[in-house]
């Protein structure tokens, strides 16, 4: 991204960014405190989750933030590689969490899915769009390509969980294109269809209300940072982009892919689809 | 037009046909008629390679059914469903998908009327179609492929008893004038002696007889048969 002198100027600034110090987590911690205790009174049955939760949720992002160092300082493209390697894994194993049949064939179908769908966005994004330098720089290409990762992700599981859904409840439909001989992929297009609009309809909407409901978690980061609005507005742009591309290629790999093992080489619609 | 030989299927370890010998003969109705849980279905859907069997031979014309490409088989044997679903769209565009997928001209008219509806019915909503008119429909639509056979499972099972009567007559109109192979599987004993020309009784995954129907019906020779036929009654 080539950004013009006169917005350069008032990028470059970066204001002070208020540190947290340990003592202040503490502090962060009394909110979590509000929600133990509300738990409690209420008897909602969740004050031992909110615990385990914080706990793990300061592990993993200290964790998170020590891998992160490490990397930055390490400033190696094969470390980076294997960081997206892992992040890509874990989101493959957490879209498929939701499915009860072929779990293993969608396993492999969703980390494919999301390697391709992920992959090219990131590749493009930094290599074209904002033409990251050095091109493996984990400063960006860990962040972004965790966005991505995360929204495929969502994207592909929903995408499998309504197709595998629409499959059952449109057997009737799909039997009858077939017997008439039509193609599996004619016969089961009703059920695509309805899958990949389950799958596109949150990056619709995301691009619409974007701004007006929320402000996004990057763009805000960016603006705590110092950065100016107007740059992180555009930051929000490439993301918003980017996770819209993701999302909706990986739906569709997983969603065509997956379509296929409902049917028999003879063209037969699974009894156990 | 259609031999079995000992054709099996399974589900699990429970065998839902169990060495299926059967011949059924060109251009006639053959009703195939057996308590619930015999096989019916399941015979019937082997017939268009809906389902394939565990072992055995199925041929058509023939030649074995595997050697036809199956989308070429079932344009030339189609099959209507018990409960018949309507694409979205018109009535005609139910037909069109039918004939484009066959690569055969569209004469809705021509079909409508074979399956026994006013050629008004095009333009409807097929999705908004009552019970009977929409197993007509599902007719036409089968017709639309141009079809050597026509495979019915128990079409009139969820229509009222003069909507069925009709129903039938009208399959059995079909049959006669383009002499279509014609194979239906029912429960109601009376469909399959008023409709049918063949009938075949089965049990159990098993052919406990076959013969022409009024031969059948008059003087089964199987006590099986006997029983079904007087229960039936």
């Amino acid at each position: 991204m080539t950004i013009p002198l006169s917005l350069q100027d008032s990028t470059t600034v970066m204001r002070q960014v208020v540190a947290v110090s340990w003592s202040d987590l503490a502090f962060a911690m009394a909110l979590i405190g509000v929600a133990i205790a509300i738990s409690a009174w209420q008897r909602v049955g969740l004050a031992r989750g909110f615990v385990i939760g914080a706990i793990r949720a300061v592990v993993q992002l200290t964790a998170v933030g020590y891998i992160l160092v490490y990397l930055f300082a390490a400033d190696r493209w094969y470390l980076v590689l294997l960081a997206l390697a892992v992040m890509l894994a874990a989101a493959a194993v957490t879209a498929v969490d939701r499915i009860k049949q072929q779990r293993r064939a969608v396993l492999w179908m969703c980390g494919v899915a999301l390697f391709i769908g992920a992959g090219l966005t990131i590749a493009y994004v930094d290599g074209v769009v904002i033409a990251v330098h050095p091109w493996y720089n984990p400063r960006y290409l860990i962040p972004l390509f965790g966005m991505i990762v995360s929204n495929a992700m969502n994207s592909a599981a929903l995408a499998a969980e309504r197709l595998s859904s629409e499959m059952k409840a449109r057997r009737g439909e799909v039997e009858s294109y077939l017997a008439l001989g039509a193609p599996p992929a004619r016969a089961a297009h009703g059920a695509v269809r309805a899958a990949l609009t389950a799958a596109f309809l949150p990056a619709v909407n995301s691009l619409a209300v974007v701004g007006l409901v929320s402000l996004p978690g990057m763009m805000t980061g960016q603006i705590l940072a110092g950065a100016s609005p107007l740059l992180a507005v555009r930051y929000q742009i490439v993301v918003m982009c980017m996770l819209t591309g993701a999302m909706t290629m990986s739906a569709t790999i997983v969603v065509l892919w997956y379509r296929n093992s409902f049917f028999t080489a003879s063209e037969q619609l699974r009894r156990d689809a | 037009m259609f031999t079995l030989q000992d054709v099996r299927r399974s589900e699990g370890d429970r065998p839902i046909l169990d060495g299926v010998d059967l011949e059924i003969a060109r251009g006639a109705v053959t009703a195939i008629v057996g308590p619930s849980g015999a096989g019916k279905t399941s015979l019937l859907r082997l017939l268009n390679r809906l389902d394939t069997p565990d072992s055995g031979d199925v041929h058509f014309d023939g030649r074995p059914i595997v050697d036809y490409p199956v989308r070429q088989l079932r344009r030339l044997v189609a099959f209507v469903f018990q409960a018949p679903v309507m694409f979205e769209g018109t009535v005609r565009d139910n037909l069109q998908i039918a004939a484009t997928l066959a690569q055969r001209p569209l004469d809705a008219n021509t079909l409508l009327r074979a399956a026994g509806l006013d050629t008004s019915y095009a333009d409807r909503d097929a999705t908004t179609l009552s019970g009977g008119e929409r197993q007509r429909v599902s007719i036409a639509r089968a017709l639309a492929t141009e079809p050597d056979a026509l495979l019915l499972d128990e079409p009139t099972a969820a229509l009222d008893p003069d909507v069925a009567d009709t129903l039938m007559a009208t399959i059995h109109t079909l049959s006669r004038d383009r002499g279509l192979t014609t194979v239906m599987v029912t429960h109601r004993l009376v469909e399959a002696r008023t409709a049918s020309t063949m009938t075949v009784v089965l049990d159990a995954g098993r052919v406990v007889e076959t013969g022409p129907t009024e031969t059948l019906f008059t003087n089964p020779s199987n006590s099986r048969t006997r029983a079904y036929l007087r229960v039936g009654e």
